[in-house]
């Protein structure tokens, strides 16, 4: 059996026996593993799961976290809600467009960053944030921005 | 990069008490600020007692309900009447636009949300919690996490488990119904009521849901003592102090504690320090985005349950976004629209198809292409929205939208006039992208777009 098999058997013990609730956490699992969902990965969690791949697709496709297409190794979410926007959020947004050459929801040509816009992030009063592999950056700036893709190209793994 | 400012503004350190720049996240800084005291003092009491505290101080729902905390936790059956296992689950899938508030309990004081959770376990006698975080919240999840770990190592925990469940990007899984189907591995669509969650919730069991900053004020509330916790505030509908999340345009953004009651006006201006850039406020998004936008005239209003509305206004999740006059009230209306049309999960034909139809409506009137006789249609839209769906996500599309076109009816009028937008590109909010236009592959949305 995979280690991925084995990582769910582990999270599946945190709910009642006979629950689906494992399911999101599996997922989640599966895309730190393989960087998104694809259909072999899903067959994988259903597998471990003991449910049907049909069942665990229809559950990633809900949520927006889940890539269902492959993404870059790294990601750059800025948020574009009303209280990011009121400060700036389109112009940081467009920064990003320039550096690194594509529209959100594209990946760079050399597969190293996806740029998405996402809904409110829930820092409201330190716009524009940004998550970088997930991680906040706050009062982000457009000038901010040639320095955080230097930083997340060298720095990153 | 500047951290949120998190502090106590008016009244009393309840929520945030102890908390004074350094976030009491060790079990023993929290406990060196009276951390558990309420918990062991709680569980030598009967859990009747308990929930009759919480009753007396009249602690109402954070997360946007505002619903009897304590009166919600009576509904739950004594495990000598249910032969199934009684559970908590805790509300931290903060998504609200404007609210950020929970975030900071989990980094700041994540310990004294566990020890409401076991006051509260213990109150409805359940072994079982479960707190539902959202995906995005990874800093704060660490936060919790950590707390949890050693709280349980700790041997705090006694029979409860607490277990933290991370949800995926869904603003819908904020709703209790949504947040049970997406916690049993689910997609996060809601469900119809009845039965109640206290009835039947999560698994088919009695379950109680709260808001985290709900939960967190319980500790707060033994340790200051119902009778006195009643009266803070504006009593005795809206008791206590709140985390109010200020931001937009206004030079001092943050989270503020502060009493029920205080205007909104003080809030703004004295605790915020104004507009900034000599700038005149327009609009604030009250209670959050979900909720009718208030205007200048109303900024003396108390920021309680009854005062907000009889003016047609809710507290919601302690939202406060000051929006000035440089912001397009139809770009905020159609920026608003395409949050609610990205995150409808599509259960309710009035809600999936409405929502689509207020974005593209609002997009012609934005464009200038739009007639008089379209405000008609979104008010009309709206009404066909409202009360109509199982949960409340298309009304908070609704609401907001049919208050920007009644209190600023001029405006859209101008767009009509001038076969544009009178900002003519000045607007702050000009031309700003919504994540749903990522998935408009249609020809028509395209050209819509471009």
């Amino acid at each position: 059996m995979s280690a991925l098999y084995d990582e769910i058997q582990e999270v599946r013990k945190r709910y009642p026996p006979g629950t689906r609730s494992a399911v999101l956490p599996a997922l989640r699992l599966a895309q730190e593993r393989y960087g998104w969902l694809s259909r072999e990965a899903i067959e994988e969690v259903a597998d471990a799961l003991e449910l049907t791949p049909a069942y665990c697709f229809s559950v990633a496709s809900f949520y927006d976290m889940f890539h269902l297409e492959p993404v870059g190794r790294h990601t750059v979410e800025v948020c574009t809600n009303v209280c990011c926007g009121l400060l700036g959020a389109q112009q940081v947004l467009e920064a990003f467009e320039q550096e690194l050459g594509v529209a959100p929801g594209e990946t760079t040509p050399d597969g190293e960053i996806t740029l998405r816009a996402v809904e409110c992030l829930g820092g409201c009063s330190t716009p524009t944030i940004v998550a970088i592999d997930h991680r906040y950056r706050q009062s982000v700036t457009p000038a901010d921005v040639p320095t955080i893709l230097e930083e997340l190209r060298n720095g990153g793994d | 990069m500047a951290a949120t400012r998190v502090t106590v503004a008016d009244g009393p350190a309840l929520v945030l008490a102890g908390y004074e720049g350094e976030p009491l996240r060790s079990l023993a800084s929290y406990q060196a600020a009276g951390g558990y005291e309420q918990l062991a003092q709680a569980r030598a009491q009967d859990p009747q007692q308990v929930i009759g505290e919480i009753i007396e101080s009249n602690l109402r729902g954070r997360g946007g309900a505002f619903f009897p905390t304590g009166r919600k936790a009576s509904f739950i059956p004594t495990p000598d009447k249910i032969a199934k296992p009684i559970y908590i689950t805790v509300n931290a899938d903060e998504s609200e636009p404007g609210t950020f508030k929970d975030r900071e309990i989990m980094l700041k004081v994540p310990h004294r949300l566990i020890e409401g959770c076991l006051i509260a376990a213990h109150a409805i006698q359940s072994r079982n919690v479960y707190i539902y975080i959202r995906g995005e919240y990874l800093a704060e999840w660490e936060s919790l996490q950590g707390a949890l770990d050693e709280a349980r190592a700790a041997g705090i925990l006694g029979e409860v488990d607490i277990v933290i469940h991370r949800g995926a990007g869904a603003y819908i899984c904020g709703e209790e119904t949504a947040l049970l189907e997406s916690l049993e591995g689910k997609r996060g669509q809601p469900r119809s009521k009845p039965p109640f969650p206290a009835i039947s919730g999560v698994y088919a069991s009695p379950t109680l849901i709260n808001n985290v900053e709900s939960i967190t004020t319980i500790p707060a509330v033994l340790a200051t003592g119902p009778a006195e916790y009643a009266k803070i505030g504006a009593p005795p509908d809206s008791t206590g102090t709140r985390l109010f999340c200020l931001s937009g345009n206004v030079e001092r953004p943050g989270v503020y504690e502060a009493p029920h009651g205080i205007t909104a006006r003080h809030l703004i201006y004295d605790i915020g320090g104004g507009v900034p850039d000599g700038r005149e406020l327009k609009a604030v998004m009250m209670g959050g985005s979900s909720f009718p936008v208030m205007t200048p005239g109303d900024l003396d209003t108390a920021l309680d349950a009854n005062s907000l509305g009889q003016k047609g206004y809710f507290i919601g999740s302690g939202v406060v976004t000051v929006i000035d006059d440089r912001s397009c009230i139809v770009q905020f209306a159609l920026r608003v629209a395409q949050f609610y049309m990205h995150e409808s999960c599509g259960k309710c034909t009035p809600c999936r198809v409405g929502t689509r139809w207020l974005v593209q409506i609002l997009r012609a009137v934005e464009n200038g292409t739009a007639q008089e006789r379209d405000l008609e249609l979104l008010l009309d839209v709206c009404d066909r929205i409202i009360g109509k769906c199982l949960c409340v996500l298309g009304d908070s599309a609704a609401m907001p939208v049919a208050s920007c076109v009644t209190k600023f009816r001029e405006e859209f009028r101008a767009h009509l006039a001038q076969g544009g937008c009178p900002f003519g590109g000045d607007s702050t909010l000009d031309h700003l992208f919504a994540p749903v236009d990522q998935h408009a592959h249609t020809p028509v949305a395209q050209e819509a777009l471009s």
